[in-house]
């Protein structure tokens, strides 16, 4: 069947006189992979939106083809692969889980620059890009601190990975910062994306006597329900205002267009090195939506906290600050280092969960 | 004016050639108009659906590593829809075979022995097997629905090795991210060519392919299958046991999909981490009935079938046709796959004057 | 907040509860539709678009029972007339299913929906707890109570329900009867494919009122479960339902109080839950066959 195949539409081909791939070749080609839809309306839009962004920015020099819902595991060496035959010069891949097919393929194609996102693992091609999410967090706890009645939030995590577990700890050490006695109920909803069990979580937390909304999660779910009973939330990922126009306070919007623009620019220029990259608000790779729906010394004081982020004055995660179990972590005036907020794996005081292990 | 069919006497050889290739006209004609109407050129995106993922060596292996496991776990699944075991659940199975085929190489990673590779692909298939056996051991005792059970252990397996790998297995060098260690090369499935990425799992999928269609046309426990599958009373003349049947289909089909998932884990991906399967499991089912429950006819389905994965991926590269559009062109192929193959057990009649009721029978 | 937690349970269940009840009748007619995500999600994204287009969500509700039932024709076209098999086109409907939606919806992410809001019943509505529960709802959850009391009706009293059973149990004996088999059929799929578009329209109206792609997330799936776990019996899908419904939303609640079981296992329990009364409930072998449809599956094509 298959040589059938191959036989018609070779005549197909033929007789619609196919003209595939070598157009335009003097165009640099940036290429993206993504675990998503293009317009999942989270992780995966906010990249889109950046690489629309990028080509924008450089109009007729580059080409940025992508390939979407792309499964981790075998398909994403092959995508990735796929992206690497044909002539991509850059390629951003764009979930943790295509770590290990990016540094495999990484091997074979050692002319191609490749950027894993939220990865740790790196080479001569290879760099990985972040964003400190977690100082977005610290103001949204502080935030929450000053906006909360009761003194508990609802945070709807996704999964137990660092990268969670760092912003809840973020998120209470803001909280703390403002009121010593904030707690955080957290409730993992094992998805990155089901509005349906989002909201569920959402009503769960509210139901559990939480006053305002945190999530780590894609949808706009948690934001219209939380609109619904009538509390604060936080947005997650994109601006999510318009579901929430009297609930949003602020949101941690990802502006990855200014990190991709930045690093193919270098590109371009020749001077494209591989690093491992960890890029913060004073970089604006992630932006705060504007602070809304809340009186004008909080905000004052959000402003204020950003800034003094922005500056370095102030790093979230500043001792002292003791672990969940009572132990020390950081020392008065001592800062984490990077490597143990990359590899994060518990909690700090004041959380009323246990970490799932 | 209607429809009418009616049974013929014998499978139509000739239909049975022509009805694929039928079914792949009526494919291409109706997916060029569906993505003229998207603005693109319909040639273009036919061709890089069929033809550019079959035109570059590395682009068949791939193709090899994405129809493996779709071969081995519809031929599994051929066995037990032939028997009347309607096993939904090899997605969970595959999952728990990656688990136990796992065991050796994440727990013991310092072991280094030519044994790991065949120890591992061995309890992967018991892991399988012993998995498809709770359907099977709830049907046979308390005549449980096996579609339900077998579809609510899918959920069960994949949440038991998202906790896994979050959890007891996770790398402890890994920055705490959900994944194993990598297997040591000893515990990777080599290889076939030197070409491409493409390893063992392929020889697997043909070999057990032809090993089972060998089974059906000249064995008399393929005849016990194809009997009980008709009629079980039947069957019970002939002296087969129906509750053997479902033994023996069920744990087959799940060894098949366990050999699957560690042969996945092994050779593709080289550790365990949350998401080892995009759906092969009841992709296998669709691959199963498009080659008609025939070992031989699923080795073809599962390679069509995972060429238009590829070429989904190939036009979303060459001419910006989107993931959407991709699934539904799949869906449309098959729609006209499974209608036209009513023609090899059916002759199409147009009725000009219906016939009144129906009574006469 | 005890009438909030069920408040919360309800809405989870209705969807369930409704494409389930629709299945329900389509299987008891002898057709297997495995295609209920696929035709739930197209339920949902044209109810979402009416109802941005409309501003009306009843409009909605409409075009979702209508994507739905229309959608479930294409099965039917294929299993009935073309006799494919049930199992690889339901299989091959969802696919579509998921592409189409999701192509269909591109434009609608990102917009707020609009909500179906609840109509109040009179008096029964300020009766305490009950009242809120029950008579403060909007017209999909009145709908559901509607179905489940109408098909058991319809199945069990009325003299078409008895032909669908018929149908069901030995297509070829009531097609010997002068039941056209092929046309009650049809619309018992199409029937079924209207209730899976109405249960798609609560997702993207009730739910949680905006659209996303796959917002089903395995729904169709869990109706189809529970369509064999009532063993084919209308009120048992409702019971059915607002278990699984209750177990769901009380997994989440024990996590808000932090009772530190992996979040794994407890999302596990509702399916675990499935399988331990499916064996309870079909342990007597007896009750279990007299409701199972015996043609369920098997393709029918008079003779001649």
């Amino acid at each position: 069947m298959k040589k059938l195949i191959i036989a018609l539409a070779a005549t197909a081909a033929v007789l619609g006189g196919v003209s595939t791939g070598a157009q335009a070749q003097d165009k640099t080609k940036v290429c993206f992979i993504y675990v998503g839809s293009q317009t999942d309306g989270g992780w995966t839009q906010a990249h889109d939106i950046g690489r629309q962004q990028l080509q924008e920015h450089f109009g007729d020099k580059i080409e940025t083809p992508f390939l979407e819902n792309v499964p981790e595991g075998p398909d994403a060496e092959r995508a990735i692969e796929r992206m690497a035959r044909s002539g991509c010069a850059l390629v951003y891949t764009t979930s943790f889980g295509f770590m290990d097919a990016t540094i495999k393929v990484a091997q074979k194609f050692p002319d191609v620059k490749f950027e894993h996102a939220t990865g740790f693992k790196a080479a001569e091609n290879v760099a990985t890009y972040n964003a400190r999410f977690y100082e977005g967090r610290y103001i949204q706890g502080q935030i929450a601190a000053k906006m909360s009645k009761k003194g508990v939030a609802g945070y709807i995590a996704s999964f137990p990975i660092p990268e969670v577990v760092m912003g809840i700890n973020a998120f209470i050490l803001g909280a703390q910062s403002v009121n010593p006695e904030f707690k955080l109920k957290v409730v993992w909803a094992n998805t990155w994306f089901d509005p349906g069990k989002e909201a569920d979580a959402a009503k769960a937390l509210i139901d559990q006597g939480v006053d305002i909304l945190t999530q780590h999660t894609d949808t706009t779910a948690p934001m219209q329900v939380a609109a619904e009973r009538g509390i604060f939330a936080f947005g997650q990922a994109s601006d999510m205002i318009a579901a929430g126009p009297k609930t949003q306070l602020t949101a941690i919007v990802d502006t990855w267009g200014n990190y991709y623009i930045k690093r193919t620019q270098a590109l371009l220029d020749g001077n494209w090195k591989s690093e491992q990259i960890w890029d913060g608000l004073k970089d604006g790779i992630l932006t705060m939506a504007p602070y809304t729906n809340m009186p004008d010394d909080v905000k004052a004081m959000a402003e204020e906290t950003e800034a003094k982020i922005k500056s370095g004055e102030l790093h979230p995660f500043t001792g002292p600050v003791k672990k969940q179990d009572g132990s020390d972590w950081l020392a008065e005036g001592e800062k984490a280092e990077d490597g143990v907020l990359l590899g994060m794996n518990f909690y700090v005081a004041g959380v009323d969960d246990k970490l799932p292990q | 004016m209607r429809i009418e069919l009616q049974r013929r006497s014998e499978v139509s050889r000739l239909f049975s050639l022509v009805s694929p290739l039928l079914a792949l006209v009526l494919t291409l004609f109706f997916g060029g108009i569906m993505f003229w109407t998207l603005g693109k050129n319909p040639f273009d995106a036919l061709y890089s659906f069929f033809i550019e993922p079959l035109l570059e060596v590395w682009s068949l292996h791939e193709l090899a590593i994405k129809a493996a496991p779709l071969i081995l776990i519809g031929v599994g699944l051929s066995i037990c829809y032939r028997s009347n075991n309607w096993n939904i659940g090899a997605e969970g199975q595959f999952t728990i075979g990656a688990i136990t085929g796992s065991i050796l190489p994440v727990l013991y990673p310092e072991w280094h022995s030519p044994m790991i590779l065949p120890l591992m692909l061995v309890m992967g298939m018991i892991g399988g097997a012993l998995y498809a056996g709770i359907p099977a051991l709830l049907k046979t005792r308390f005549n449980t629905n096996e579609i339900l059970t077998s579809l609510m252990l899918v959920y069960i397996a994949q949440l038991y090795l998202d906790w896994l790998v979050r959890g007891p297995w996770r790398d402890p060098q890994g920055y705490n991210f959900p994944q194993t260690k990598a297997f040591v090369p000893e515990a990777v499935l080599p290889e076939v060519l030197d070409s491409g990425r493409a390893h063992l799992a392929i020889v697997f999928a043909i070999v057990v392919a032809v090993a089972i269609w060998f089974m059906m046309r000249f064995m008399l426990k393929g005849f016990e299958v194809t009997v009980l599958g008709q009629s079980e009373r039947a069957g019970r003349f002939a002296g087969f046991s129906a509750r053997r049947m479902v033994w023996f289909s069920m744990l087959l089909s799940g060894a098949l999909a366990g050999l699957a998932g560690i042969s996945e884990v092994s050779g593709s991906i080289g550790h365990v981490q949350p998401s080892i399967s995009p759906g092969y499991g009841f992709t296998a089912i669709i691959v199963a009935f498009l080659g008609r429950l025939n070992p031989l006819g699923i080795i073809a389905s599962g390679f069509v079938l995972a060429l238009t994965y590829l070429g989904g991926e190939a036009a979303q590269l060459s001419i910006g046709i989107s993931d959407k559009v991709s699934r539904v062109f799949q869906g449309l192929l098959l729609f006209f796959v499974l209608s036209c193959d009513t023609l090899i057990h059916y002759r199409l009649r147009l009725v000009r004057h219906p016939a009144p009721g129906g009574a006469h029978a | 907040m005890l009438e909030a937690i069920l408040l919360t349970v309800i809405t989870a269940a209705t969807p369930l509860v409704i494409a389930a009840l629709g299945e329900l009748v389509t299987e008891r007619a002898g057709v297997l539709n495995l295609g209920v995500e696929g035709m739930m999600i197209m339920g949902a994204v044209m109810a979402f678009g009416a109802t941005q287009v409309t501003g009306s969500p009843y409009v909605g509700i409409l075009a979702g029972i209508a994507a739905g039932a229309v959608f479930s024709l294409l099965f039917g076209i294929l299993t009935l007339t073309l006799v494919a098999n049930q199992v690889a086109t339901g299989l091959a409907l969802t696919i579509l299913g998921l592409g189409l939606s999701g192509q269909i919806g591109e434009s609608f992410v990102g917009q707020p929906g609009i909500k179906l809001q609840p109509l109040p019943i009179p008096f029964l509505s300020d009766i305490p707890l009950l009242g809120p529960l029950l008579f403060r709802q909007d017209l999909i959850f009145y709908l559901s109570v509607v179905l489940v009391v109408g098909i058991h009706w319809f199945l069990f009293r009325s003299r078409t329900g008895l032909k669908v059973r018929a149908i069901g149990d030995n297509h070829a004996s009531a097609h010997a009867l002068g039941i056209n088999v092929i046309r009650a059929r049809y619309f018992a799929v199409m029937f079924g494919g209207a209730c899976a578009g109405l249960a798609g329209a609560q997702l993207s109206l009730v739910y949680t009122p905006q659209w996303v792609e796959n917002m089903t997330a395995g729904r169709g799936w869990i109706a189809l479960a529970l369509v064999v776990f009532a063993s084919w019996r209308p009120l048992r899908v409702l019971a059915g339902g607002y278990l699984f419904g209750a177990v769901t939303i009380g997994q989440l609640h024990a996590q808000a109080l932090g009772i530190g079981i992996p979040s794994q296992f407890l999302s596990a329990l509702p399916y675990v839950a499935t399988i331990v009364v499916l064996i309870i409930i079909s342990h007597n072998r007896r009750t279990t066959l007299i409701n199972t449809p015996a043609s369920l599956g098997k393709p029918f094509v008079p003779e001649r």
